[in-house]
């Protein structure tokens, strides 16, 4: 049937799944438009309380690309920091792993086939 | 109405964007324009090929070219009992690839058009295009080891010229400098598997050396150092750490269709498992490792590319992860190595994501084009609330965004619930990982939509404008292929994918041609 795709355990069909966000949609939008009216854009409500502190400029409070997952980065550096070494940039420890992978599939090839 | 043309597509489509690479130079003497003009014939006519070569082989089958013969398909000549000419050899899953190779490198030509038009030595950037189109083209569609390895030498030189565009940069000659030793290292394996079955069976195609193959110790070597020279070139890990370097620094088009030269090296690696060697060793045992060269490279490339801060080298760590996929389907239906249950539904799903990765990771590459276009900077530290400035771009990442990260209703998404599903049948724990990988995936592209396009503009960004039509266009066709794909997957897959995956495991009919 068009639009169903066989994936082995099951089935995928996209056509089914807009139908199904599309309702969903329809239902959120039910539900914010029935949400408090009182609401006014671009006022003293929309701004952040900062225990009376001028809010700060959104170009010196932007989190940069580098701080973004800085939480995971630092609870897993110890598994990045061997791992930023290992990629060194020198083309010799490039060509030392092929031969290590080469060498361990000859030693399965070889001994095991 | 092509009846006469046909049989002699497979050496056409190969030879016309040769003739276009050395004769786009001398158009470039006249005019820019007159070169912009024929390198779109050239390429326009290339695709047309390709697509009524492609209707001939879904409904015909395989299709032999052979060189010098004074029939197309007189694979030995009278009195031989081996082929001793070239011999082009075109089924299912070469067309399949030559479509995909030949689909990018257009979009890529449309997108290249304005931007390129900065930078001196255009004329020589459209010349290694076409060289490495050629080089693509022919790994594809050649029956011969030794071909192999020429169209190999030729997509890789090309490949690195290309690289090293940016002269200006040290880090672009550095990058170019590793592209090449890596590629020279694995062409010059392959040259050493093919010198030792020459050595053994006289012979060099592929069809003829399946057929006659004892599987003795030299088979062995050999078989070993094509697995790990292809699986370098494809970029698997742990020898992934050429390929963001290379991307990284490639000019964004060049990083595009260097995408689809490593899935290129992906298509010699299948070739080589099932083709040649087919049933003929243990191929559970090789099943498993390339399925844990697969895992690696999914693990590697996603965790390394969510701490980078370059635009090309976090998507050439993403291509990484993304090839981890595609070896991972691979090892799965090799183990698996039947025509039904879940090998087979592994096996087509290792092809599909082919054709979605060269589409997915060619969209981001282009994005991450069309951002330098307009910013001049790569470094997402120093970018920041583009999406005011470049709705469309924004837009196409998106797209790009959702396909690669495997969200619904993207292409990326059906063809990464296929390989859950078959790999989760071959082992549990491995689908899982794949499952985590995605999610990885999509943190990592949140970071980069935030960080170029979300936030505060900057004063320095508030008169960047959107980027020429052209380049629009190029994306959005990119795009467009995408939806369309993930709308209905079933089409590509019931009648590409499933062609291509039984010439795989269907080795007899190729290796019955010659």
């Amino acid at each position: 049937m068009f639009g169903i795709l066989e994936t082995g355990y099951g089935f995928w069909s996209p056509i089914i799944w807009i139908i199904t966000i599309i309702v969903i949609g329809i239902i959120l939008y039910i539900i914010w438009h029935l949400g408090e009216p009182a609401y006014k854009k671009g006022t003293e409500q929309t701004k952040p309380f900062l225990a009376g502190m001028p809010e700060p400029s959104k170009e010196a409070v932007t989190v940069r690309a580098d701080n973004v997952y800085w939480g995971f980065k630092e609870a897993l550096k110890h598994y990045y920091g061997p791992m930023i070494k290992t990629h060194s940039g020198i083309i010799n420890d490039y060509i030392s792993w092929f031969v290590v992978v080469l060498a361990i599939v000859f030693v399965i090839i070889g001994g095991l086939l | 109405m092509f009846e006469n043309l046909v049989p002699h597509l497979p050496i056409l489509i190969i030879a016309i964007p040769l003739f276009g690479a050395f004769a786009s130079y001398l158009f470039s003497k006249v005019s820019d324009k007159a070169r912009d003009v024929f390198a779109f014939i050239v390429l326009g006519v290339t695709e047309f090929l390709v697509l009524v070569l492609g209707k001939d082989i879904y409904t015909n089958g395989l299709r032999v070219y052979t060189l010098g013969a004074t029939s197309a398909e007189l694979t030995a000549p009278t009195g031989y009992i081996m082929p001793v000419r070239i011999i082009l050899e075109v089924d299912a899953l070469s067309i399949f690839m030559g479509i995909i190779t030949v689909t990018v490198a257009f979009i890529v030509f449309i997108f290249s058009l304005k931007p390129m038009k900065e930078y001196s030595g255009t004329d020589k950037y459209y010349t290694l295009m076409f060289l490495l189109l050629v080089g693509m083209l022919g790994i594809e569609f050649t029956g011969d080891l030794f071909n192999l390895f020429v169209f190999l030498e030729i997509a890789s030189i090309a490949g690195a010229a290309l690289v090293a565009f940016f002269t200006h940069r040290d880090e672009s000659a550095e990058a170019a400098f590793k592209y090449v030793v890596i590629c020279s290292l694995g062409a010059l394996l392959v040259l050493f598997a093919v010198a030792l079955f020459y050595g053994q069976y006289d012979a060099l195609n592929i069809a003829y050396l399946a057929n006659v193959m004892k599987y003795s110790l030299l088979d062995k070597i050999a078989f070993c150092v094509l697995l790990c020279a292809f699986a370098m070139k494809a970029g698997s890990a742990p020898m992934h750490m050429w390929k963001p370097d290379a991307y990284g620094e490639a000019p964004g088009p060049v990083a595009a269709i260097l995408v689809t030269a490593s899935l290129v090296s992906m298509y010699a690696l299948l070739r080589v498992c099932f083709t040649l060697y087919g049933r003929g060793l243990n191929t559970e045992v090789i099943g498993w490792i390339i399925t844990v060269l697969g895992l690696l490279s999914i693990f590697i490339g996603v965790t390394m590319a969510l701490i980078q801060n370059n635009f090309g080298r976090l998507i050439g760590y993403t291509a990484v992860a993304e090839v981890g996929f595609i070896l991972l389907a691979a090892g799965v239906g090799f183990a698996g190595f039947s025509s039904t249950g879940f090998g087979f539904t592994a096996l087509q799903a290792g092809l599909f994501h082919i054709l979605n990765d060269a589409l997915d990771l060619g969209l981001l590459f282009l994005v991450s084009g069309a951002v330098l276009h307009a910013t001049g900077k790569r470094n997402l530290n120093e970018l920041s609330g583009l999406a005011r400035n470049m709705k469309y771009t924004c837009i196409f990442f998106i797209v790009g965004l959702c396909a690669v990260a495997g969200l619904p209703p993207m292409n990326g998404f059906a063809s990464k619930l296929m390989i859950y599903e078959s790999v989760y049948q071959f082992n549990p724990v491995f689908s899982i990982i794949a499952i985590l990988a995605s999610i990885f995936m999509l943190a990592v592209f949140v970071k980069v939509f935030y960080s170029v396009f979300l936030g505060p503009e900057l004063k320095e960004f508030s008169s960047v404008k959107e980027v020429p039509a052209s380049m629009l266009l190029a994306m959005g066709a990119l795009a467009v292929l995408i939806i369309v794909i993930g709308l209905c997957p079933d089409i590509f897959v019931n009648n590409v994918i499933n062609p291509a995956a039984r010439a795989l495991i269907d080795y007899g009919i190729y290796r019955g041609v010659v």
